[in-house]
């Protein structure tokens, strides 16, 4: 993947902000995040379909807009290729006049010779005829991709492009889509928020929340963060303590949290604009040892000493001090097992894995 | 059946519908696209000669049409005689008086177009106006077609306005509607109920061809309007 550009932008409504930073690279970026956390927006933004209030929009060496220079390159000098969720193939043309619509002004020989060399890698030769209301749904993606591509855009955004499709034919596109940009190389922004395009597409993952860039890297790694999306979701967690970020470790997806004095090592969350985070641990997830364990792969082992005991239905609540204090379900049969009573000496395991991370809630 | 009447109205309608046509598409599509936050006062004037009684805005019309009248004072300097009472004068109070009829479809059918088909035509290097010929226009046509055939028939019904700024000259101004009052007045009831007849028939027909031609729009009709196979 090599560098075509970068993106920084700020646009404010007013009930969404959106503020983002990244390097664009050519090959696949997938755009990940939940409904609202502001990747359409984004992509309109780059296409130039909606203004924004401040940043700097740079692809493959041409500045589509500047705030500081009042640059702000039109919508139609922009040369992005754009496929909309709901694709918006113009009815009343054929497949062949929709893909010739955007290469007007090309002369008509290489009009033609473009044509026939995007229908034939997009596999529509046939369907040249045809109303886009005659064509499959499958069929219909490939012509809205075709239509993009033949434009030779400088970047292609693609916003949902295959929801909806099973899974043989979604993979046939993106093969298609990949071996066409084995040789044109530009930088392909993919919106989905489905989680199993993200492992089967990317090279690389930008994590979106709340108009934010919170992670960006390679798959694994950024899906592990996936999982601790914003602070409100940690509600469920038994456990729910503020932590400072003391060091990432990208090559492993870790980073390593400091909280009240202890250390643990977390999934790695890209944070913007402070080092504060929330962590978020299930109760359940935490193993009691009666002494300290060792030889074991989960990464955090804390010592600790017993608060309190509380039996709660089938199951004892214990709270251990450790630096904070933690609350831990065990079994009955475990508590008599260990010999568990207030005051004594435990160790707590907790597999880096299970641990959650979230921004620290920007909503207060 | 007075002949001359009725040639006349057809002429008068057809030459307004097809003015309206040209005038009414810029007006439309800035009625449907612009974002000013006063627009509204636009469409209300627009819609104005739906409401106003048409002695009154014929009234208005026949002082602004009048020799005291800027206007009026142009057009005779450079025709020589006044624009009221004349074939011009009732072309220009016409086009007024059915504005609504043609701009109204036409916007409509303009706001319907999916706003995602005119980004896709930015974004694949259009300019507005390629877009509004390659996509907006052929996608509105029942619109286009219902403004132009409500502002043909509305202005070969009118009779308010006409007998305001036209009057009643034959050959001139005198258009099937003022005939049938002239008719009506000079107690013969026979020709007038004749032309009135013949006036019935023509208005069914013309939006019985409207709605039928936009109910097969409507249903599946898109293929057969641009010949799918």
């Amino acid at each position: 993947m090599t560098d075509r550009g970068r993106i920084e932008l700020r646009l404010r409504d007013p009930e969404f902000t959106l503020d983002v930073g990244f390097m664009l690279r050519s090959g696949i970026t997938i755009l990940f995040g939940p409904s609202g956390a502001g990747k359409s927006t984004l992509l309109d933004c780059i296409a130039g379909l909606r203004l924004l209030d401040e940043g700097r929009i740079e692809v493959s060496g041409v500045v589509f807009f500047e705030h500081a220079s009042a640059i702000n390159r039109s919508v139609q000098r922009r040369r992005v290729g754009y496929v909309f969720q709901e694709l918006a193939l113009f009815p009343h043309l054929s497949v062949e006049q929709n893909i010739t619509y955007g290469i007007v002004s090309l002369p008509k020989n290489v009009r033609r010779e473009r044509v026939d060399r995007i229908v034939e890698a997009m596999r529509i030769s046939h369907l040249r005829r045809r109303r886009p209301a005659e064509i499959s749904g499958g069929e219909a993606r490939r012509v809205a991709l075709a239509r993009s591509l033949v434009t030779d855009p400088r970047i292609l955004l693609l916003d949902e492009p295959l929801a909806g499709l099973d899974i043989p034919t979604r993979s046939k596109i993106v093969d298609d889509l990949r071996a066409w940009n084995e040789l044109h190389r530009i930088p392909i922004l993919y919106v989905t928020h489905q989680r199993d395009e993200v492992f089967a597409l990317g090279e690389r993952v930008l994590l979106m929340d709340q108009g934010r860039i919170v992670a960006d890297g390679a798959p694994h790694e950024v899906m592990a963060a996936a999982q601790n999306l914003t602070a409100a979701q940690l509600g469920g967690f038994e456990n729910v303590f503020e932590a400072v970020v003391q060091s990432m470790n990208p090559a492993r997806g870790t980073m390593t949290c400091g909280l009240s004095g202890i250390e643990i090592e977390t999934p790695l969350f890209h944070v913007e604009g402070g080092q504060r985070v929330q962590i978020g641990i299930r109760a359940g997830d935490v193993l009691v040892a009666a002494v300290e364990p060792v030889g074991l792969s989960a990464r955090n082992i804390l010592r600790g000493r017993i608060v309190n005991l509380a039996e709660r239905d089938m199951i004892v609540a214990a709270r251990v001090a450790c630096g904070v204090e933690v609350e831990v379900h065990l079994t009955l049969a475990a508590r008599d097992a260990l010999d568990l009573t207030p005051g004594r000496e435990v160790w707590l395991v907790v597999k880096t894995h299970s641990i959650h991370v979230a921004a620290k809630d920007r909503r207060g | 059946m007075d002949w001359q009447a009725l040639w006349l109205t057809i002429r008068l309608a057809t030459l307004v519908a097809g003015l309206l046509f040209v005038l009414g598409l810029p007006i439309a599509y800035w009625i449907a696209f612009s974002r000013w936050r006063w627009k509204f006062f636009v469409e209300a004037v627009v819609g104005l000669p739906i409401v106003l009684p048409p002695t009154v805005l014929g009234f208005y019309l026949l002082v602004a049409l009048g020799p005291r009248s800027p206007l009026g004072r142009v057009w005779i300097a450079l025709t020589g005689h006044t624009l009221a009472f004349t074939f011009p004068g009732l072309v220009i109070g016409s086009i007024i008086y059915s504005l609504p009829f043609a701009v109204q479809p036409f916007a409509t059918a303009f706001a319907a177009v999916d706003s995602r088909l005119l980004a896709a035509s930015a974004v694949l290097g259009s300019s507005r106006l390629r877009t509004f010929w390659r996509v907006v226009l052929p996608l509105s046509l029942p619109g286009l077609l219902t403004g132009v055939g409500l502002s043909f028939a509305h202005t070969a019904g009118e009779f308010g306005v006409v007998l305001m700024i036209g009057g009643n000259i034959p050959g001139v101004t005198r258009t099937v509607s003022i005939d049938i009052y002239d008719r009506v007045q000079s107690f013969d009831y026979a020709s007038a109920s004749e032309t009135a007849l013949a006036l019935l028939v023509f208005s069914f027909i013309v939006l019985v061809l409207l709605y039928g031609l936009n109910r097969g729009w409507r249903t599946g009709g898109v293929r057969a309007m641009y010949g799918g196979r």
